[in-house]
């Protein structure tokens, strides 16, 4: 049963996913990419367990190879990804052009 | 549930609703810094709440890890150049399928009693696509940073013996799914999927590395969800959920922008195809018209809107700041300057745009091609810097082009086209370009980063 639940979880939160990385303009498809790469750091709640838990040492060498790679995503990733949005500022004089630009979903642009 | 148990979980779905927050806020340039230290700050809940899980018993490991983790992340972080990006993304990606394949790996060793088949199921597709993704990513890596050829590497039969490997391999994950105490199997998909990953990144070439980096981060993805079902934790299938669309997303993006499919993309070894119709019709009697800094100078500084179109070639020649303080003299002159940025030029996506911003480029500058595309006509001038695929015109009218069918930039229909090229050679995909013999558009040779340079001055002088 609890298999069916994960299921659950894993078809809406892609869905979620979907909708909300539908909607990130591809000036910022970068960031989001080295966003994602720290999100995905989260594995770190696995590898810690095996890294500290009384197993077998392989287990926790192992383990201790998980969060070593996984702790290089977080602290890299997070760290890129605020470097890289820091640098995207908006012109002070007024921008060229038609005025009403919005960003596009990038769904809309590589027709 | 007790209530470390409880305070737990908690802790996770909070840090599931910051991450899925910091995405959003990526909607919008203006929000995203914010929304993504909040993400960071949900992470560190994260570690501090699986700290307090029972099974931890000594810290020993975890705190050595986790400062040898920050250590190499750190630099990672902080000192990578941004024209590095490309191959800096793609050893992420390594690290991130390597982290989730050790977890499959150490619990299938470490399983008390038979793994039952669903937990199988989920650690035989974590660690195929884990440690096809570890090779796949460096191999990438590899390319992007050189110490590999970036040209495809094809032989006879390739996509023969990639299909049956990967055959091979899916026939293994079922008979572990059937049979899961034959942990010979377990190790041998293991090794088979390491191979593949490199097999299949081999016939990738540098143009096509923005469909395989995003289809690889989507692999990375997948594999964590799949942790996530093998140890049963709801954060982690989310987490994987939400990387595995979005790298999924981009792929399907890039792919849709190069007019081609994936399995072309996998299976299709672009540049080796190509040089068959290389000979465009009509493109040897052609003359190109090469043009002079100074005559190039001219014609910019008296247009009214100049359209910047950069490619791979600005990255490589690092001419982004150039670029802009050529920018900045026109417009002290009275000239409109705007950026038409194609979703696949550089080598991953967004490449460019990070490119310009760092270089100071305000990102209302920066157009996408469907809004860029129909000011090319009152454009005066279209500087393309490095970019040749994506403004070949023979996309729009050669059936008989590689590229036909390609959305591409309509440099071409502005009043005067100046490339700056470092020579005649055909681009990467080794497709001659009509642009260049097009009698609009003049030439402007050698290294982009110098031309600009010269550029500069010229305009100054004027």
């Amino acid at each position: 049963m609890t298999s069916i639940i994960e299921l659950y979880v894993f078809v809406l939160a892609a869905f979620v996913g979907f909708q909300v990385i539908t909607r990130v303009p591809p000036l910022l498809h970068t960031p989001l990419m080295s966003a994602t790469n720290a999100i995905s750091g989260i594995s770190l709640v696995g590898s810690l367990v095996l890294a500290g838990a009384s197993r077998d040492s392989l287990s926790n060498w192992l383990g201790f190879i998980a969060v070593t790679a996984a702790t290089i995503n977080v602290v890299g990733g997070f760290l890129i990804t605020d470097r890289m949005l820091k640098m995207f500022r908006r012109d002070e004089k007024p921008p060229p052009g038609p005025a009403a630009r919005k960003a596009v979903p990038p769904g809309e642009t590589a027709r | 549930m007790n209530a470390r148990e409880l305070f737990i979980q908690a802790i996770y779905l909070a840090a599931s609703v910051l991450f899925i927050l910091g995405l959003k806020s990526l909607s919008h340039p203006d929000k995203a810094r914010l929304g993504m230290q909040q993400a960071a700050l949900g992470m560190v809940l994260a570690i501090v709440g699986t700290l307090f899980n029972h099974e931890i018993i000594r810290f020993d490991l975890i705190g050595a890890a986790l400062i040898l983790g920050t250590v190499i992340g750190y630099p990672l972080g902080m000192f990578v150049p941004m024209t590095a990006m490309p191959q800096r993304i793609a050893i992420s990606h390594m690290f991130g399928a390597l982290a989730a394949t050790l977890v499959g790996v150490a619990e299938y060793h470490g399983h008390t009693g038979p793994v039952p088949r669903y937990i199988m199921a989920a650690l035989g597709f974590e660690v195929l696509f884990g440690a096809l993704t570890v090779t796949g990513s460096f191999m990438a890596f590899g390319k992007l940073q050189e110490f590999i050829t970036g040209k495809p590497v094809t032989y006879r039969g390739q996509n023969t013996v990639n299909i049956s490997l990967f055959g091979v391999a899916v026939l293994m994950f079922v008979f572990l799914i059937a049979r899961p105490e034959s942990s010979v199997v377990f190790f041998a998909m293991i090794g088979l999927a390491l191979l593949l990953g490199v097999f299949m990144v081999l016939p990738i070439g540098g143009a096509d590395m923005p469909v395989v980096v995003s289809l690889l981060n989507s692999y990375a993805g997948l594999a964590s969800a799949a942790t996530g079902f093998a140890i049963q934790n709801n954060v982690l299938i989310i987490c994987g959920a939400l990387d595995g669309a979005s790298g999924f997303l981009l792929s399907v993006l890039m792919s849709k922008a190069m007019n081609r499919s994936f399995s072309n993309v996998l299976f299709g070894a672009f540049g080796q195809t190509a040089p068959a119709l290389a000979a465009g019709p009509g493109a040897k009697d052609l003359t190109v018209r090469s043009v002079s800094a100074e005559d190039a100078a001219i014609q910019m500084a008296y247009a009214g809107q100049v359209i910047v179109v950069p490619g791979y070639g600005m990255a490589v020649a690092q001419a982004q700041h150039v670029v802009r303080e050529l920018a900045d003299v026109l417009e002290k002159r009275g000239v409109t300057v705007k950026y038409a940025i194609h979703p696949v030029a550089g080598r991953m996506p967004g490449h460019m745009n990070v490119l310009l911003a760092e270089a100071n480029v305000p990102y209302d500058r920066l157009y996408d091609m469907e809004e860029i595309n129909s000011e090319f006509e009152r454009a005066d001038v279209a500087l393309v810097i490095g970019a040749n695929d994506v403004v070949n015109p023979a996309a729009r009218s050669d059936p008989q082009s590689p590229i036909y069918g390609m959305p591409i930039l309509d440099a071409d229909k502005s009043k005067g086209v100046i490339v700056l090229k470092r020579s005649m050679n055909p681009g990467f995909a080794g497709i001659e370009n009509n642009l260049f013999y097009a009698p609009n558009t003049s030439m402007l040779f050698g290294d982009a980063k110098s031309s600009l340079t010269r550029l500069v001055t010229e305009v100054k002088a004027l």
